[in-house]
């Protein structure tokens, strides 16, 4: 065609998310902050969606193309769970992106996903994506724009990087919380495109008591149905400059 | 078994006016067992009777979830219901991706009723088997709806369809008035009141054999309750012998609206 | 955002493709028959509108739009009014290519329609035609024949006011002040000062001052601006959109100005 093709359907949004998988819960995390260029569009646009009472995803990257993918997963769970009459497990939930997301390999979603949640053995879990569907399991970690600021600290704290001596396999819950808060915060002060507002769920293991959530300021349940996992969303400000 | 010379076709009218496949069709609805609807100002119920062909058998499934603001109860054949909900479960998601909105109850129940039309006037098809009772909550509150093979639906205060329903029609319609006022727990036990009537003499209502539907107020979901969960709501019912039962007024049998 | 509606949605310069995430590959166009070279798809906006304002106030949405659309760098139509009422309880404000906002306004109509013929008593929101509005744009961005606008949804149903934006790429967002075009540079940071915070206390009369205010420095620095714009409120009572109006202005200065142009004395 002598038109020329200079239309470019990609944008980037700006942002960070994050997640840790703790023994019995998982964190998931995101700022709320979206933008484009230098421009602050809105101060809240959330990024992690509570998926199902054990799943809680966040997505970041073109903001268009991550609304309408987690818009996408959510009907695919909402048919397994008119075909199964239950949630879908968290590792299928994890395929099932894989797939979604290779599905669209030759003209990708231009979004990083973090899952989070707690699988069939009742553990914390976190899997990660790249946009065209690699994925793997882990402990914890950071994709957006501030992720290069905010992978070395979890590597170093979740992970014990270059720290000699005896560290514990997995960390309670309200440590793990203030390395969330610490991590967005950081990010905030040294990234523009980091800010406004966080927003944490916390995914607890079915049984596990939420003692240790109450009094959190900014706390509030969301979990659906009960006698299963549950799901906490925690709000807090971030610097608005 | 009866035949009619104009039953084999049913884009075929008889002398009478009458399209005998449809109205076959409507019977495949009474052989299923029964199941009522009922609703209040704020909330919606749904009741049936679960049939279960031996001891070896599981009960049959009588209620499918549409959405979280739409439930339905069924009475014919199960299989034709699971293709008219899984389009409806289209319909109800349709309208979450393109609107954001729970799919207003009156056109999700048009839009199956169009469907059957079409069944009733095509060469080579044949009706649906299946009568609905759907509950819905939208932005007009709760709602109450039968769906029948004709191709018809209506808005209702009250509603039972299935075997012997006609017992319950006589239990809701001598109670209805009360019902705007009712609170979840009433409802329910209206419902299974009138539910109760389509059961035959020696039997009774078990939590194996009854399925209830809740709707309970804008925002929550509909929610399917069977087995033990259901003991609470069936304790609660007055035994069938005793005076002071709810019963139905007798046998003054009500005409069945005529095919229109 | 841009300033340029031909800037939007192209790579934005300093980040070309910075970690080489954008497809390298030549995607499959639409397949070649006699017509393919009369087909056309919006590679560049051609009439376009400038910005439209728009924030939350005491009693719902004020959005605010001038009436030129602009062919490049001349003020081609300068009676066109780009706030379109859809149905009775939303306004839309566009920018970009007017004649995609024409067919935009053409889908919504018949949507308004349709929604009007069933006669049940539902009807479409602001919120509603948001997600619509978004599922198109996104659509066609996908299939690379976007429509180029940016647009703003404003509107007030069942007590509550919603105020939200979508552009050609799909992107979309709510806020309690947005702008686009120009105006999100110039405009957004005066409403954000004004507004934040001050959502459920600002009066109509307060409202349209700011509104005056911002029309009339975008209309001293925005080149492709008018000063002639209309004012759209949607409140309890309903739409109503303002017959056009301008700011009062002072250029006495502009005889001072000297060291660029034909005075460089």
């Amino acid at each position: 065609m002598a038109q020329q093709r200079s239309f470019n359907p990609y944008t980037e949004n700006g942002g960070t998310i994050l997640a840790i998988a703790g023994a019995d819960f998982a964190v998931v995390a995101g700022d709320t902050r979206q933008t484009e260029g230098y421009s602050i569009q809105t101060r809240y646009a959330p990024k992690v969606f509570r998926l199902t009472d054990k799943a809680v995803l966040a997505v970041n990257g073109f903001a268009a193309d991550g609304n309408m993918f987690v818009k996408k997963v959510k009907q695919r769970l909402e048919w397994y769970k008119h075909a199964h009459s239950k949630d879908m497990p968290l590792q299928s939930i994890a395929r099932l992106i894989q797939t979604m997301l290779y599905a669209k390999r030759f003209f990708p979603y231009y979004v990083y996903n973090i899952l989070g949640g707690i699988d069939e053995q009742g553990k914390g879990a976190v899997y990660s994506f790249d946009p065209v569907g690699s994925y793997e399991r882990e402990t914890c970690r950071a994709a957006g724009a501030a992720q290069s600021l905010v992978q070395p600290f979890l590597d170093n704290q979740i992970y014990f990087k270059n720290q000699t001596g005896e560290h514990p396999t997995h960390l309670p819950l309200p440590h793990v919380l203030q390395l969330v808060t610490d991590s967005f915060t950081g990010a905030t002060e040294r990234h523009i495109e980091v800010g406004d507002g966080l927003e944490m769920f916390v995914i607890l293991a079915r049984g596990r008591g939420s003692q240790e959530l109450e009094g959190v300021a900014g706390i509030r349940e969301v979990t659906t149905s009960d006698e299963r996992e549950r799901v906490f969303v925690i709000n807090r400000d971030l610097k608005r400059d | 078994m009866f035949r009619n010379t104009y039953d084999s076709d049913n884009t075929v009218f008889s002398p009478q006016g009458r399209l005998h496949q449809v109205e076959y069709a409507l019977e495949a609805v009474k052989q299923g067992s029964a199941a009522v609807g009922l609703r209040s100002k704020t909330h919606a119920v749904l009741l049936a009777l679960k049939r279960s062909t031996g001891e070896l058998a599981s009960y049959q499934q009588k209620m499918f979830r549409i959405d979280d603001h739409v439930g339905i109860a069924i009475a014919g054949l199960t299989s034709d219901a699971r293709v008219l909900s899984n389009f409806m479960r289209q319909q109800a998601m349709a309208s979450r991706m393109l609107y954001n909105r729970p799919v207003p109850v009156n056109r999700l129940v048009s839009a199956i009723a169009d469907k059957a039309q079409v069944n009733t006037q095509e060469y080579g098809r044949r009706p649906y088997g299946v009568g609905f009772l759907v509950i819905g909550q939208d932005a007009l509150g709760p709602h109450l709806y039968e769906f029948s093979p004709s191709g018809t639906s209506y808005e209702y205060y009250a509603m039972s369809i299935g075997a012997r329903s006609q017992s319950a029609k006589t239990y809701l319609e001598k109670h209805f008035a009360s019902f705007a006022d009712c609170t979840l727990e009433e409802l329910v036990q209206h419902g299974l009141h009138a539910l109760r009537e389509t059961l035959q003499q020696d039997k009774e209502l078990t939590i194996n054999n009854t399925s209830v539907g809740i709707l309970s107020g804008p925002g929550s979901s509909f929610k399917i309750v069977e087995g033990p969960e259901l003991q609470p709501f069936l304790s609660l019912m007055v035994p069938k012998a005793d005076p002071a039962a709810p019963a139905a007024a007798p046998a003054e049998d009500v005409q069945m609206e005529d095919a229109s | 955002m841009d300033h340029f509606p031909t800037n939007w949605g192209r790579p934005r310069s300093e980040a070309v493709d910075l970690y080489n995430t954008y497809p390298l590959h030549n995607r499959p166009g639409p397949k070649a028959d006699a017509f393919t070279e009369g087909v056309q798809r919006t590679q560049a906006p051609i009439v376009t509108g400038t910005s439209v304002l728009a924030f939350r106030f005491k009693d719902g949405i004020i959005m605010a739009a001038d009436n030129l659309a602009s062919y490049g760098s001349l003020a081609r139509f300068k009676d066109v009014q780009r706030l379109i009422p859809v149905g009775a309880y939303t306004v839309i404000g566009g920018g970009g290519d007017m004649s995609d906002l024409q067919h935009i306004n053409h889908l919504l109509e018949g949507l308004i329609i349709e929604e009007l013929c069933e006669e049940d008593g539902h009807a479409l929101g602001p919120a509603e035609i948001y997600e619509y509005l978004s599922q198109v744009l996104y659509a066609r961005r996908s299939k690379m024949d976007p429509l180029w606008n940016s647009l703003l949804v404003g509107g007030f149903k069942d007590g509550k006011s919603f105020l939200g934006y979508v552009d050609l790429l799909g992107t979309t967002y709510t806020a309690s002040t947005l702008a686009t075009g120009y105006g999100s540079m110039i405009a957004q940071p005066l409403l954000r000062k004004y507004v934040e915070g001050r959502e459920e206390t600002l009066t109509e009369d307060e409202g349209k001052k700011i509104i005056e205010e911002c029309m009339k420095v975008l209309f001293y620095r925005d080149a492709r601006s008018i000063n002639k714009y209309q004012i759209a409120t949607i409140t309890e009572k309903g739409i109503s959109i303002s017959e056009s109006l301008s700011a009062h202005t002072e250029w006495s200065f502009a005889e001072k100005i000297r060291g660029y142009g034909a005075q460089t004395q």
